[in-house]
């Protein structure tokens, strides 16, 4: 079992002939997902390594049964993406592509309400059920099968968790990277919702950033409903207020979203908070030590 | 991407925002011409792009032409320093005056996004002229708050809540009205990130003044605003970081000592973090992003050692999309071409770690090599 994506997931590729999109959707193939089709707007017709390319997200639907998306187009094209795969209904969204406005999001949140898909991203690695289907630009064969849930605003140092899972035999179920911009389709809350249900899940890394309050409302949801052990990291310990650290979400403003703040309410609320990133996997390990005895 | 108060203001006005009579002034000579012509008292405001100018004496408010001429004299190319700018400061290059005004009432006026809500929020306050972040701390009561419908807009029963709420006159809500949906337009048409009119003031006559203004603006909506590019002023921002933007590089420059250059943001905040736990203190915050190339990595680390503190080097780099082979040939090429004097260490991870570690090797050239992140953190302190 994983979370939202699994061996019988259908991707399709929004965005396929371009020089990401064509690369990405290779290496989701390679690692064994389903990409069942792309859609280039003007490209209906042709094959991009063997894979059908289609005008619309519509059309990718009804003819191949896609109900993933992946989107890898530019930045200026990537709300208007969304929507066309929301549109379609497709149920799960998810948008690689870094540098979208704000105020886009800002439309594409109000435009999803009420719709039947859910959104990850956009500026996120994507997500990953190791072994079973890979929708995104993490490197595949750093993961492990296994029952340790992932959610993180990064992508690299996702990479570095998992990598520290990995190497200690611990395994992932599901790893999400739901972004590192102000608005993002899915936060912390709706992946630990997801894990509590999922029964091959028995523990969750959480790794945050400084900005914003996202990581302090996970933790009182944590506390007040999530019953598998959480061991979480913060980024920007030591960042100076008032700069954008290359992710626009990144950033301490308005006396909000300090790491000390975010640390404090995380282990107020029970989760095994590490202050070295590090230590990510060593927690874990203490973490299923303590289950076992 | 920030402007100065003149340039918000010249925004402000093409959407019908009221806002005092004046002028920039590049030099005591202009700044004279252009108080005689305002007549009586004028204010001389530096023009910065930090905040809290008045703390740190940067508004004067100047009696007669001389005075200004005076006042521009002592302020145009002295280094100010105010709450936000840190202590070396910032250059002042041109003062703003202007007009004075009768002022009867001052009040707090701004749009930001809220992340939790996903949508754009109205604030306004009765305490005008002290920083918002100050009323929220010391009377959170005090800011009226109104949530924008996405698709629908502002709305003038939301506007008239406010300005009630500000407790203005049946007369002047409607100006003030007016005013709120011009500032939300500005932000809208602009992709705005942040708008604050503060002090908004309500003269003796009744009307409505943006007394300060303030506008920052999404990097990432830019490409569809060059009249806002042009407003960028590169003299305000860090010389090395206008060379990082151009490559596409993100780079702060903080205070310490050890140069970092990571792949993507998370991990580079994470390596900043560990440098101060072992003991260190970080030079900079530079990601060379997700897809970076060979050229991408040499001028990552040519940029790295434009630091003149430097005392050692740390590369850690988490291959995914970025190969390690490919990151190794750049630091390796920028070595050589660049000729380091400070220790380098490297800790590579991911796609082709193998090959990566063996170009390092093959070099010749005196990399210490890292397994993981603390034991990177630890071999770059001590090699401070």
């Amino acid at each position: 079992m994983a979370i939202w994506i699994d061996e019988n997931t259908k991707v399709v590729v929004q965005g396929i002939t371009g020089r990401e999109g064509s690369f990405h959707a290779a290496q989701c193939r390679q690692y064994g997902t389903q990409v069942v089709a792309g859609v280039t707007p003007g490209k209906g017709g042709m094959k991009q390594d063997g894979v059908p390319v289609f005008d619309t997200v519509q059309e990718a639907v009804e003819k191949e049964g896609a109900n993933a998306s992946m989107i890898l187009v530019p930045a200026p094209f990537a709300a208007d993406a969304i929507m066309e795969a929301v549109d379609a209904e497709i149920p799960l969204v998810i948008c690689i592509t870094e540098g979208v406005p704000v105020l886009d999001m800002v439309r594409v949140t109000h435009f999803m309400r009420g719709s039947k898909s859910r959104l990850i991203g956009p500026n996120c690695p994507g997500l990953i059920s190791p072994g079973k289907c890979k929708i995104g630009i993490m490197p595949g064969p750093i993961h492990k099968e296994g029952s340790v849930g992932c959610i993180s605003r990064s992508g690299t140092l996702t990479y570095e968790a998992v990598q520290q899972l990995s190497s200690r035999d611990i395994g992932q179920s599901t790893c999400i990277g739901i972004g590192g911009d102000p608005i993002v389709g899915t936060g912390f809350i709706d992946a630990l919702t997801a894990f509590q249900e999922d029964p091959a899940t028995e523990a969750v890394v959480m790794i945050g950033e400084i900005g914003g309050t996202a990581e302090e409302e996970a933790a009182e949801y944590i506390k007040a409903h999530f019953k598998k052990p959480v061991v979480g990291f913060i980024a920007g310990q030591t960042a100076p207020p008032g700069r954008r650290m290359g992710h626009a979400g990144a950033i301490i403003s308005q006396g909000q979203g300090t790491a000390a703040e975010k640390i404090e309410k995380m282990r107020q609320c029970g989760i095994h908070v590490v202050e070295s990133p590090a230590e990510i996997g060593s927690a874990m390990q203490d973490v299923f030590a303590q289950k076992s005895a | 991407m920030k402007i100065h108060e003149y340039q918000a203001k010249q925004i402000l006005t093409q959407y019908g925002v009221k806002v005092p009579e004046g002028k920039v002034a590049n030099n005591p000579p202009e700044a004279f011409e252009i108080a005689k012509k305002l007549g009586g008292t004028v204010a001389v405001k530096a023009q910065i792009h930090a905040g809290g100018r008045g703390k740190g004496g940067g508004i004067k408010i100047a009696k007669n032409p001389e005075e200004a001429k005076e006042i521009a004299g002592k302020l145009i190319g002295s280094k100010l320093v105010t709450p936000q700018t840190g202590d070396e400061g910032k250059v002042v290059q041109r003062v703003l005056i202007e007009e004075g005004l009768n002022i009867q009432r001052e009040f707090y006026l701004g749009i930001v996004i809220d992340r939790s809500q996903q949508k754009l929020v109205f604030m306004a306050s009765r305490e005008g002229g002290v920083e918002i972040e100050e009323v929220a701390r010391t009377s959170p009561d005090l800011i009226l708050k109104e949530t924008i419908q996405p698709g629908i807009g502002w709305q003038s029963f939301q506007a008239r809540k406010i300005a009630f709420g500000l407790g203005l006159n049946a007369k002047t809500v409607g100006k003030a009205s007016r005013l709120m949906s011009a500032l939300y337009r500005a932000f809208e048409e602009t992709d705005a990130s942040m708008v604050e009119v503060n002090p908004l003031v309500l003269t003796e006559e009744g009307e409505l003044y943006a007394l300060d203004a303030k506008m920052s603006f999404d990097d990432n909506a830019l490409d569809r605003h060059p009249e806002i590019v042009e407003m960028r002023d590169l003299s305000e921002e860090d010389p090395t970081e206008i060379e990082a933007s151009r490559h596409r590089l993100s780079y702060i420059k903080l205070d310490g000592d050890v140069g970092c250059m990571v792949n993507g943001a998370g991990l580079a905040m994470a390596t900043m973090d560990i440098i101060k736990m072992a003991g260190g203190s970080p030079a900079n915050f530079l990601d060379v992003g997700g897809g970076a190339n060979l050229e991408q990595v040499k001028n990552a680390f040519r940029i790295l050692l434009l630091d003149e503190n430097l005392k050692a080097v740390l590369i850690n780099i988490f291959g995914g999309i970025v190969r390690c082979d490919v990151v190794a040939e750049g630091v390796v090429q920028a070595v050589k071409e660049e000729g380091v004097k400070v220790p380098v260490v490297v800790r590579l991870e991911g796609t082709n770690v193998e090959k990566g570690r063996e170009i390092l090797k093959d070099s010749g050239l005196d990399f210490l090599v890292a397994t993981d992140m603390a034991d990177a953190a630890h071999k770059v302190v001590q090699a401070v």
